[in-house]
């Protein structure tokens, strides 16, 4: 083992091209690790931030808030379950946004929301008409409290009071207001879709105590004679347009380079061992077992790849550092970071894995140089 | 436990007192044949040696005779084709490679024809490393490693890389690394191939002090009649065969 190490220390220039190799896979992996983190972040922020055990659309919606609307009975049926503790509406419209002092044409897209006081994981500080929370994404787009943002084709006024954080939705900046300002703004700018007092696009649900959420889901759709279609909050987030799919071509994304990892590890330790077939030999004829060499190797390689995990993770939190907010969805997480280095210290083990064979193979009867 | 017992006299005391009667070596009727695409190389055949507990024996042959291959077999890294190898009274020759390996761990010692110290290790490492292998207590090392050091006058020369010593010294340091296990039997394959006429009597003559110092046995390989003289006796082997 301390054979392994001094040769790590003493001929660092041997391992310096799989280190630096195995570094840039590092950065590779943490950096589209987060980018996906950043980007599923930016997609399923306000879901998230109802802290839901349920989210209720309407049977017909194929799941999809903006096709969805809960009328007022549905809401109460809703609300007579067992295990069901509390019920607030959402309303949700996406429009362009005008903010204060910048031009006429330059719009920011947003979601306007409407939310009752009863979701946990927003302010509960009831909106005053034309009033709203916003995503502090929209503070680098320059927005301030107080601002008035002019909203839509009809430049309905809403007026911003603070700022929440990680609410994003679908990629977009949103606005928190009262279900009374989403119902005005909505039907001033969505002349195609009004909405009626009363009527939302889906329901909170928070369920008591002990309750089972997807047993609840299934009393829930029975109780609205399957006029309804509930999630869970997990549900609900895999629903969103575009998040599975992200994740799916990422995932394969990261897959390849972890593939990549692997076989740089197996082709750069295969020739390390090749080139230590006589030492090999050597420390065989004196009696070292082939287990404790293999050892020897695979500890090479978890630390060299500790190494370039150490990198990548200082790497990845200096981008997350650097990045202007609302740029680049980059997020750098601990355990997406220990999950990278996870996978890399795995491809470290298997890509040795391959040289198993060879190093069991060297026959200590060549350091006698017999027959030469 | 006593601490005082100084350790050449306590190993080399007790080695020889335990194999007083017992031969360092047996071979009877050893034979090796090597095959080679479809075609067999005889390299020993009807080998019967005796190398008694602290003898040292002068090993002679030309080139291609069977040396290395006797010495192979001796020390448990090649197996016999045929016949018996009986070391310290252990009859290794039905072993396994992993008995084979443990027994060239902890019985028997090597220098090999070319030298083969570990390039990136200094000289003493190089000896610590024998212990490395065997996982023994590392105080005990240390201490061992730098008498042998200071035995084979290497001492100033501890820290240095086998690129940074010469021939001679790289010759001492591959003794040293010999003895770390404290064999009863060490195998010298040509310790003076490399080395020049003066060189190699005072390397000879180092390896006799440090056998007879231990009461270890030895065979040591040459193609040099003259080193002969610092043998007990000499073996002369000519196409596989032995004759006394
Ligand atoms: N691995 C092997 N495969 C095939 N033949 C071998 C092998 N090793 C040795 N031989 C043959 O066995 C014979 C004895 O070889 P060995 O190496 O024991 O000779 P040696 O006396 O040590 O020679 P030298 O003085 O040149 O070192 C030679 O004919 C050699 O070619
Ligand atoms: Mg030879």
């Amino acid at each position: 083992m301390s054979l392994a190490l001094k040769e790590l220390r003493r001929r660092p220039g041997r391992f310096g091209v799989a280190t630096v190799i195995l570094t840039l896979i590092a950065i590779l992996l943490m950096f589209l690790g987060g980018l996906l983190d950043g980007l599923t972040a930016g997609n399923t922020g306000a879901i998230r931030a109802q802290q839901a055990d349920l989210i209720v659309y309407s049977a017909t919606s194929q799941d999809s808030l903006v096709r969805s609307r809960i009328d007022p009975p549905e809401r109460r049926q809703v609300e007579q379950v067992k295990g069901v503790d509390s019920v607030s509406e959402l309303g949700s419209v996406q429009l362009g946004a005008r903010i204060e002092g910048k031009g006429p044409r330059d719009l920011v897209p947003v979601v306007l929301f409407g939310y009752e006081s009863a979701s946990t994981g927003l302010p509960t500080t009831p909106t005053k008409p034309g009033e709203a929370w916003a995503d502090d994404s929209l503070e680098s787009e320059g927005v301030e409290t107080g601002d008035i943002l002019k909203i839509g084709p009809e430049r309905s006024p809403v007026k911003v009071i603070g700022f929440v954080n990680d609410t994003r939705y679908t990629g977009q900046s949103t606005l928190w207001a009262s279900m009374e300002t989403w119902r005005k703004v909505q039907n001033e700018n969505r002349s195609d879709a009004r909405v009626a007092p009363g009527v939302s696009q889906a329901l909170v649900v928070q369920a008591a105590s002990g309750a089972n959420a997807n047993d609840l889901a299934i009393s829930v759709d029975r109780a609205t004679n399957d006029q309804t279609s509930s999630l869970t909050e997990d549900e609900a987030i895999s629903a969103l347009p575009g998040v599975e799919s992200q994740q799916r071509v990422f995932n394969q994304i990261i897959g390849l380079t972890v593939l990549i990892a692997i076989i740089v590890v197996a082709l750069f330790f295969a020739l390390i061992t090749v080139e230590r077939i006589g030492l090999y030999g050597v420390l065989k004829a004196l009696g070292a077992r082939s287990g404790s060499l293999f050892a020897g190797v695979l500890l090479q390689a978890v630390i060299v790849t500790l190494i370039a995990s150490v990198i990548g993770a200082i790497a990845a939190l200096a981008m997350a550092a650097v990045i202007p907010p609302g740029s680049i969805p980059f997020i750098a997480t601990g355990s997406r970071i220990a999950g990278s280095a996870f996978f890399l210290l795995l491809a470290a083990v298997i890509g040795c894995a391959f040289s198993l064979r060879r190093v069991l193979k060297v026959d200590p009867a060549q350091a006698m140089g017999a027959g030469q | 436990m006593t601490e005082t017992s100084p350790e050449n006299d306590g190993s080399g005391a007790t080695g020889t007192a335990a194999q007083a009667n017992t031969p360092a070596l047996e071979m009877e009727g050893v034979r090796k044949v090597y095959e080679v695409a479809d075609e067999e190389v005889v390299a020993l055949d009807h080998a019967e040696l005796i190398v008694g507990s602290n003898e040292i024996i002068a090993l002679v042959g030309p080139s291609g005779s069977g040396k290395t291959t006797l010495c192979s077999i001796a020390g448990g890294i090649l197996s016999p084709t045929e016949g018996k190898v009986i070391v310290g009274g252990n009859d290794i020759s039905g072993y396994s490679a992993k008995q084979l390996t443990e027994f060239r761990r902890d019985s028997v010692g090597f220098v090999f024809q070319t030298v083969n110290l570990i390039p990136f290790l200094t000289a003493r490492e190089n000896l610590l490393v024998v212990d490395e292998i065997s996982g023994r207590d590392r105080k005990r090392a240390n201490k061992r490693a730098d008498q042998l050091l200071e035995e084979l006058g290497l001492a100033d020369r501890a820290g240095n890389l086998p690129s940074q010593l010469s021939g001679g010294q790289k010759q001492r340091v591959a003794i040293g690394r010999s003895l770390m296990n404290e064999p009863s039997l060490v195998l010298f394959d040509e310790p003076t191939s490399a080395l020049d006429t003066k060189l190699g009597d005072q390397m000879v003559e180092l390896i006799r002090e440090e056998m007879k110092s231990r009461g270890t046995a030895a065979i040591i390989v040459t193609h040099d009649e003259r080193i002969t003289g610092y043998a007990d006796r000499t073996v002369h082997i000519t196409d596989g065969r032995l004759e006394a």
